[in-house]
């Protein structure tokens, strides 16, 4: 995967009920979902977010509820992928299973800045801000996280498993 | 080897397994909510499944936003049930043997120690207390645990967690927790196991294990977990008809750290707002008026815990213009509180009883909070917007300090009434 997008930059522990609010889990909607994105602790993201756009954040991305409402929303706002020092493993589970792109990697999560241009290659393992001119590599994914990319996310390696494909 | 990586290797027809290896294990259990089963039917749908691997393994419980809020919820609920149906899925009840997930599921009996158990919800992790591995996931891990009865884990470090001392008037489990998270941080444990022991742990009751192991995943662990001991096996008396799997962690077994926490200079614990880890003995809280109190949710709506709150009401009288919500955390426990003359105390002394929910907890309905406005919460959650607008604010307790605090209107703790 590779993608080039603008920078949204927040700081540590960023929860699931900032990402996607429980007042708006009363539907599945993505489309929906992704309305209400980031609200309470960024009301105009929303408007913002451009398709292909990335997320930058510090430690413990995700932290917080099991909701899947929030990978979901954060990739039907058109987020292409999402950077941080590290991730709450329900979200790193959750983002893996639904094919959200989530990449660890402390020094990128530092070093790059609000509305940077960035562009990410998770075959290649690098991250380069065009706007500040760093290049940052991560470490490729390894067991049954690289497996689930591998094959698209959580439902089609049932699929395969049931016979259903 | 530890109890978590015990219970792991058991799961997964190993003699051991070390941490950072991926396993795939056998559920005992699988569990969601009326806010995650939805999605989790739809993938359970696009995986292909006709049928979940045991309906007996199955637990589907509609608590957040029920009594339906809306008529989304309701649509929500209905497809939950509907599905729950079609599947033959036991362990589905509607309002008369209902309640908040993670205290009716081990009051069914349907956790026992030796169980791997994953839920759509967080504080799945709450099962831990029992000597079980208990663990949150997504809707769609929760399709795929529906559909083959599996799920794949990576091992995680342990953290041991000693609690030492005796325990000082009016400090209860949630204290405990509280005072383990502002030391570690909402990110200490993350993608740890947290074990809980020490002779307070062996001196506690099921109830406040259970509040303990709730609160696991506000420090970022993978599962909270208590060794079973003669209380979890008295406790599961009469609950069930399965065996239980005893297993401790072996005398040389290797901790990633160990934290001691001497409890004999404990005081009441409150978490400000908008972190858990935010956390200050109750004697150092300053003047902060409240709007709300709630007292309830998984981690603290047990019958224990509308005992110690009811103690402080006792005689007293809810302060003026603050809303005092009580919320047994079952139909059960609503029903046991009302014989005991619980519920009779707290309407005289100004208080709200609802219907078991989690409502006001994720700010759903109930009791949800304006712009400005400041709760004192026996929940588990106090992160920005979680009971309502986002500039309103939620601080934790325990529930005697949340029932003082309803009586002076301002965050308290018992001795200072
Ligand atoms: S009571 Fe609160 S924390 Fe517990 S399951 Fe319900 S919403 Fe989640």
């Amino acid at each position: 995967m590779k993608a080039t997008g603008r920078v949204h930059k927040y700081g540590d522990h960023i929860d699931t009920d900032a990402i996607i609010a429980a007042r708006y889990l009363s539907t599945t909607d993505p489309i929906e979902l992704a309305g209400h994105c980031m609200q309470d602790i960024d009301a105009e993201f929303v408007e913002r977010v451009e398709p292909g756009d990335i997320i930058v954040a510090g430690e413990n991305f995700g932290c917080g509820s099991s909701r899947e409402h929030a990978p979901i929303a954060i990739k039907a706002a058109g987020v292409s992928a999402v950077i941080a020092r590290n991730f709450a493993r329900i979200f790193y589970r959750n983002a893996l299973n639904i094919g959200l792109p989530i990449i660890e990697c402390p020094e990128a999560a530092e070093a790059i800045n609000a509305g940077d241009e960035v562009t990410v290659d998770t075959d290649e393992g690098t991250i380069v801000d065009h706007t500040t001119g760093e290049e940052f590599s991560f470490q490729p994914l390894t067991g049954v996280a690289a497996e689930l990319v591998e094959a698209g996310g959580l439902v089609p390696m049932v699929q395969e498993r049931l016979g259903t494909r | 080897m530890t109890i978590t990586e015990k219970l792991l290797a058991r799961a997964a027809g190993r003699d051991e397994v070390t941490p950072g290896e991926f396993v795939s294990c056998r559920l005992d259990l699988v569990l969601a909510n009326d806010i995650t089963a939805p999605i989790a039917i739809d993938e359970f749908r696009r995986m292909g499944a006709e049928k979940v691997f045991d309906p007996a393994r199955i637990a589907l419980v509609c608590d957040h936003a029920t009594p339906n809020r809306d008529i989304n919820a309701a649509t929500q609920t209905k497809k939950v049930r509907d599905f729950a149906r079609e599947m033959g899925v036991a362990n589905y009840w509607e309002a008369d043997q209902g309640g908040i997930e993670h205290i009716i599921l081990p009051d069914k009996g349907l956790v026992i120690p030796g169980d791997v158990v994953i839920g759509a919800d967080s504080h799945t992790c709450t099962y831990g207390a029992l000597g079980a591995f208990a663990t949150g996931v997504g809707s769609t891990d929760a399709a795929a645990g529906m559909a083959l009865g599996e799920c794949w884990f990576r091992v995680p470090e342990t953290i041991e967690v000693v609690y030492t001392g005796e325990l000082q008037p009016w400090v209860s489990a949630k204290d405990l927790i509280l005072k383990l998270i502002g030391e570690i941080g909402v990110a200490g444990a993350r993608y740890r196991s947290l074990e809980f022991k020490g002779e307070v742990i062996d001196n506690l009751g099921m109830a406040g294990r259970f509040t303990i192991c709730n609160m696991a995943i506000e420090a970022g662990a993978k599962n909270g977990v208590i060794a079973p001991d003669e209380t979890t096996l008295s406790w599961i008396e009469g609950r069930t008809d399965r065996e239980p799997v005893v297993l401790a962690s072996d005398d040389d077994a290797s901790y990633v750290r160990t934290v001691e926490i001497d409890c004999s200079a404990l005081e009441p614990q409150v978490a400000f707002p908008h972190l858990p880890e935010n956390t200050r003995g109750v004697s150092e809280v300053g003047d902060v008026p409240i709007d709300q109190v709630v007292i309830g949710a998984c981690t603290n709506g047990r019958l224990e815990d509308l005992c110690a709150a009811a103690k402080v009401l006792e005689g007293r009288h809810v302060a003026d213009g603050v809303r005092c919500i009580v919320i047994p955390g079952s139909h059960e426990i609503h029903l046991q509180a009302t014989r005991e003359g619980l519920v009779e105390l707290f309407l005289e002394s100004g208080c709200l009883v609802s219907t078991p929910t989690c409502g006001p907890c994720l700010g759903m309905h109930m009791g949800v909070l304006a712009e400005g406005e400041r709760a004192i919460a026996t929940t588990n959650r106090n992160f920005v917007g979680r009971m309502g607008h986002p500039k309103s604010e939620v601080y934790l307790a325990s529930p005697v300090v949340a029932a003082a605090s309803a009586v002076a209107g301002r965050i308290a703790g018992p001795e200072d009434l």
